[in-house]
């Protein structure tokens, strides 16, 4: 917290004394096809008006929407939707596109991460990422989960850096399993628990947010049922961002939904109303597997 | 396969099945026989390919080979030790020491031309080679020693059979009393052939059967290092900043452009630039390894440029993700992850650029480094050659022991070669890796 609060003061922004700032969704009147959220909860991070631009073709139209703190949305639609590209650009992975540009506002806690004051590595710390392939760094289990630590300076001793992955590799239930191989090449393990890999160096670095890509698209159904599992876990700590192509996932694990299409935002709000009652005809058919 | 049979069987419409099989088993046999051609037109190549190659290499060995072996005349050398100043052994007379004992064997020869045709079987340098055998070892003053002395090129060429005695005396380098001396020589057991170990540990000289590449060796060897040196950092910065910093616009893509170019400039425009700029300019030191380093880093960049990109551009994205992800730097993408994958790479491009950069005479004669220098170099910045253009030098040289001693110098220079190629692809198997 104390990064974000550093960049508002610079900005001129107050912050409550507990550093938790609400920034309340705009009026439903704003947003048309908006669910209105009946229940009163935190708001982590919102979008406001964000296009985004790959070269001339935009990909991503206007979408503004809120994500509550602690609790996992999901972004669903069909492909090409603009789902992923609004994802990468909560943490401005898009930075890193060439030829890619975006106008509008994300505000984390208040402040718009792409406000020039902002340092985009702290900013990525804080908002940590899960990628639809597992990637685990070609090293050891060990120096994956202890990379993040290391370059951030979070661990003062072996010791420390010892327990933060020990801490993380258990909270992803990989622990057990990797216990007495810590030093074998992460490439070595099995796909699921690769991916799991990932999920504990991407909370190694404590970040408050954890976004992730399609994290089970590679993965067969026991491994998703185990990484599932691990969301529901981390969500009583993490704000989760998931972007999904799978609905029965979404279902089953976020609280509120997205629908995305075309590049613009459809829809959003309750998971249950979104998949039992939704407002939009494009959303109503998606789910209902009439197209995507 | 009945499935498959059936389906063969089945005739096109219209056309009788006899017809239509026999239509079909015409164009199955030009297929193959098309196929068939075709793997003999790659199989031909690669033979003539190899056979090219198996010939020069044949040819260089067959006219090479004598030069790894050395004739040496032994002669038993009287060291007077009222003739030689203990303290200042270097001042005495070791030409009349050696010039005694060698026409000692012969006292029927009197005449002084004769006797200088005497002296022409042993190299010249002898008296030179007694004078620093006795300074390092004065123990030997006051004694009689049997000492072998490196035979004169035309006894070597004798000896090894390259001279044809029966031809007419006019028409071959040693006169017939030249020939029954050495017969006389050999009757008294005082020549033998030995590895010539003069041709790696000698600088250059102008009598073939004292000439020797180590002065060529250490001169590529420090051109090579300061071409290293300049090119390697340089190279790894310009293609990680290429690969991973660098907009891409209309001036990158002119930078890329003009990097491929440079690598395909021939080498005798760098020679051209270097003794204009270094030379001629700065007023760097001619002949001096220090400048053929950078005129073959200059060279070399390109390459390592072009293949530190391409490892660089090999390193999966997803591993540039994953590090970003977790809030590294650019910076930190590059040192942790990006360069410690490609270095595999770079490193194989880097020893690929820097054999090529061995092999390279134009520019290196340009700036000087085909001078006559006897002496190996002691730093950067002596006058030193490099193996190719020894090698130039040699083969220029009339001296019939050149012939064979340039072939040796090829093989050795192939040698050093082979070696570095294969140093890069022992490294690119040994670090290999996949994700």
């Amino acid at each position: 917290m104390t990064f974000l609060e550093g960049q508002a003061e610079r900005q001129g922004i107050a912050i409550g004394a507990s550093g938790d700032t609400r920034v309340r969704s705009a009026s439903p009147a704003a947003h048309p096809a908006t669910v209105a959220t009946s229940e009163e909860t935190p708001i982590k991070m919102t979008a406001r008006k964000l296009s985004v631009f790959y070269g001339e073709k935009q990909a991503l139209f206007d979408v503004s929407l809120d994500i509550p703190d602690r609790q996992i949305m999901a972004f669903i639609g069909p492909s090409g939707c603009g789902k992923s590209t609004f994802l990468r650009s909560l943490n401005r992975m898009n930075d890193t596109i060439a030829g890619c540009t975006m106008t509008g506002e994300v505000m984390v806690d208040g402040i718009n991460i792409y406000d020039r004051v902002v340092d985009v590595v702290e900013l990525r710390r804080r908002i940590g990422m899960v990628f639809q392939k597992p990637n685990p760094f070609p090293k050891s289990i060990y120096d994956n989960v202890a990379y993040g630590p290391r370059i951030h300076g979070l661990a003062s001793s072996k010791e420390e850096l010892d327990e933060i992955v020990q801490t993380c590799l258990a909270r992803t239930g990989l622990l057990d399993e990797v216990s007495t191989r810590l030093h074998e090449p992460g490439t070595s393990l099995s796909g699921g628990q690769q991916q799991r890999l990932c999920i504990a160096r991407a909370i190694a670095v404590s970040p408050d947010i954890i976004l992730m890509d399609e994290p089970c698209s590679a993965l067969d159904p026991i491994a998703t049922a185990r990484v599932e599992e691990l969301m529901q876990e981390l969500q009583k700590n993490y704000t989760i961002v998931i972007v999904t192509h799978n609905m029965q996932q979404a279902a089953r694990v976020s609280q509120r939904t997205a629908f995305f299409h075309l590049g613009t935002l459809v829809e959003w709000g309750m998971t249950e109303q979104i998949f039992t009652s939704p407002v939009d005809d494009r959303t109503q058919g998606y789910i209902t597997g009439r197209y995507g | 396969m009945s499935s498959l049979d059936q389906s063969l069987k089945v005739s096109g419409p219209g056309a009788a099945p006899d017809d239509a099989a026999a239509q079909r088993d015409r164009r199955s046999r030009r297929r193959k026989t098309a196929n068939l051609r075709f793997k003999l037109y790659g199989l031909a190549a690669i033979v003539f390919a190899v056979g090219m190659l198996a010939t020069l290499v044949v040819s260089l060995i067959m006219t090479g080979y004598p030069a790894f072996t050395q004739t040496m005349v032994r002669l038993d050398i009287e060291l007077p030790a009222s003739e030689i100043d203990a303290a200042a052994p270097s001042d005495a007379n070791y030409g009349k020491f050696f010039r005694d004992a060698l026409y000692g064997l012969f006292p029927e020869v009197k005449s002084p031309p004769q006797r200088r045709n005497i002296a022409r079987l042993v190299t010249q340098d002898a008296e030179y080679m007694l004078r620093d055998t006795v300074v390092a070892y004065p123990s030997m003053i006051g004694k009689t020693h049997s000492i072998e002395f490196t035979a004169s090129d035309i006894l070597n060429q004798l000896h090894i059979g390259a001279i044809d005695r029966e031809l007419p005396s006019d028409r071959r380098s040693i006169s017939d009393a030249q020939i029954a001396w050495y017969d006389k020589l050999v009757a008294q057991g005082r020549i033998r052939a030995v590895f010539n170990t003069a041709l790696f540990t000698e600088a250059d000289s102008r009598h073939p059967e004292i000439a020797g590449l180590w002065g060529a060796i250490t001169g590529s060897f420090y051109a090579l290092m300061v071409c290293f040196i300049l090119s390697f950092p340089m190279g790894i910065a310009a293609a990680v900043y290429l690969e991973e910093f660098a907009p891409k616009n209309r001036w990158t893509d002119l930078i890329e452009i003009n990097i491929n170019n440079l690598a395909a400039v021939p080498s005798i425009v760098f020679g051209l630039l270097g003794l204009a700029v270094f030379l001629n300019f700065f007023g760097l030191p001619r002949s001096a390894p220090l400048v053929g380093g950078m005129v073959l880093a200059l060279m070399t960049l390109p390459t390592i440029i072009i293949a530190g990109r391409a490892a660089i551009k090999a390193v999966p994205p997803s591993i540039r993700d994953a590090a970003l992800g977790v809030g590294a730097s650019a910076q930190q993408v590059a040192w942790h992850h990006t360069l410690p994958l490609a270095m595999p790479g770079i490193l194989t491009g880097t020893i690929i650029g820097l054999a090529q950069a061995l092999g390279e005479t134009a520019p290196l004669l340009l700036i000087g480094m085909n001078a006559f220098i006897t002496q190996q170099p002691g730093g950067i910045l002596e006058p030193a050659t490099a193996l190719p253009t020894q090698i130039y030098i040699w083969a220029d040289s009339p001296e019939r022991g050149f012939v064979s001693r340039t072939s040796a110098a090829i093989l050795v220079l192939l040698g050093f070669l082979v070696l570095m190629n294969g140093v890069a692809v022992w490294m690119r198997k040994r670090f290999e890796r996949r994700w």
